[in-house]
């Protein structure tokens, strides 16, 4: 039997609860995200689509779990290691340091 | 504090702010902050690009789109060029739609017309700057399509049985901007008077405009 | 409106608007912008908005050429929901490559 896979994002028509009229002011690091993105994009460095491919691929509870631009800079991450932007060891090990850096314990 | 980017961001708050704010430094924090540091190191951005890429966004919000509402609705020839080329007649507001194109989508007594995009969340931002939470909310992305009627009246609209509700699905390269209906009784007030009339809401489709 | 730069190689278009046409039912894997609750449905081109680069290839990082015409196509409520509680004229309109698109006898 043939099971086509669908995506957890491709929700249209997907039984859901009532609209709560929610919304929130932007926070600073959001917007330095969003503004990544768009410098990102017009610097040829990332594409929208690549963006939204690496979001789709989060797992389905991750997608649910994270916030708007948590999933946009994973999906930042994932765009600019694919293309070899950066390395997965440079990008951890800067976790690292800023991690200590600011007092955050592990 | 010498570096702006890392400031804590001054501006009064309207609605409560989310857990994931400026305050605690969690996973994704640190990976926006190392991703930003390792870019800049690289030659790739600069922090006065970051600066103007934000300011460049906290000036985009609902009173522009209501401007270009308040146009076409007083002006004929912009209206008609706003309705063929949605991308070009802005360009008299000084937005740039980008890569994509902005298709405005007119409320008549017969059609009310709202958008979703029920495959990630595309938004005219260009017009409207960011979206609010809800429209990225899986509840609306899921159900506008299916239940539009039961999606408004939720959201205290209710669009009389004999109007077609006509949803767009943003899935693709347009933007979509919703013209409301003008209210009755302002034949009489001004573009800017107008403006004040209409809402993001309403130019997403979720609301009418304001009666003055 | 002028032609994205990238389109200038683009495949030709085969529909125009007022004609009927059905979405593909096919599950192809990748970044695909056809929603899946509009796949096997039949609608009506409303505007033929000249060529756009594919997705499905951008979303790889290539160039997306030949560009895809792509169209806004209205669907009825009904034909997409059957159960659908609203005005039976209640549409739904979505922007759809060509690649996905068939010719259809009959929107219904």
């Amino acid at each position: 039997m043939r099971e086509p896979f669908r995506g957890h994002h491709d929700m249209g028509g997907l039984p859901a609860g009532r609209v709560e009229k929610t919304e929130h002011d932007y926070a600073f690091w959001e917007k330095r995200v969003d503004a990544m993105n768009v410098l990102l994009a017009s610097k040829g460095h990332l594409r929208v689509d690549e963006m939204r491919r690496n979001i789709e691929a989060l797992p389905p509870d991750a997608y649910d779990r994270m916030s708007y631009y948590e999933r946009w800079i994973s999906a930042i991450a994932a765009t600019l290691l694919q293309r070899g932007v950066l390395t997965a060891d440079e990008l951890g090990r800067k976790m690292e340091a800023i991690a200590q850096r600011e007092g955050v314990p592990r | 504090m010498t570096d702006p980017l890392s400031a804590a961001h001054a501006h009064p708050h309207r609605h409560p702010p989310r857990p994931d704010t400026d305050d605690t430094l969690g996973h994704y924090q640190i990976m926006e902050i190392a991703i930003r540091e390792l870019l800049i190191e690289k030659g790739i951005v600069t922090p006065a690009e970051i600066q103007r890429a934000i300011e460049a966004m906290d000036a985009r919000g609902e009173a522009l789109g209501a401007r270009i509402v308040a146009r076409a609705w007083t002006d004929p020839v912009f209206k008609a060029r706003l309705m063929a080329d949605g991308t070009e007649a802005v360009r008299d507001f000084g937005v740039d739609m980008g890569t994509t194109r902005l298709f405005v989508v007119e409320n008549t007594p017969a059609v009310h017309n709202m958008i979703v995009c029920t495959l990630c969340s595309c938004y005219p931002r260009m017009v409207l700057g960011l979206p609010p939470d809800w429209y990225k909310s899986r509840n609306y992305r899921s159900r506008a399509v299916r239940e539009p009627r039961g999606v408004l009246r939720e959201f205290g609209l209710s669009v009389p049985d004999d109007v077609e509700v006509r949803v767009h699905d943003s899935t693709a390269d347009m933007r979509y901007l919703v013209l409301p209906l003008r209210p009755g009784g302002t034949e009489s007030l001004s573009a800017e008077r107008l403006a004040a009339l209409v809402s993001r809401d309403a130019m997403i489709g979720i609301a009418f405009a304001r009666n003055p | 409106m002028s032609a994205p730069a990238a389109a200038t190689a683009a495949v030709p278009s085969r529909f125009k608007p007022g004609d009927p046409v059905a979405v593909r039912q096919a599950y192809p894997p990748g970044h695909i912008r056809t929603p899946w609750y509009v796949r096997g449905r039949c609608g009506t081109v409303v505007h033929a908005l000249g060529p756009f680069p594919n997705p499905e290839e951008l979303s790889y990082n290539r160039s997306g050429l030949p560009a895809q015409p792509l169209y806004r196509v209205r669907f009825r409520q009904t034909e997409i929901w059957p159960d659908y509680a609203g005005n039976r004229r209640d549409t739904v309109d979505i922007e759809i490559y060509q690649h996905w698109l068939e010719p259809a006898g009959d929107a219904r």
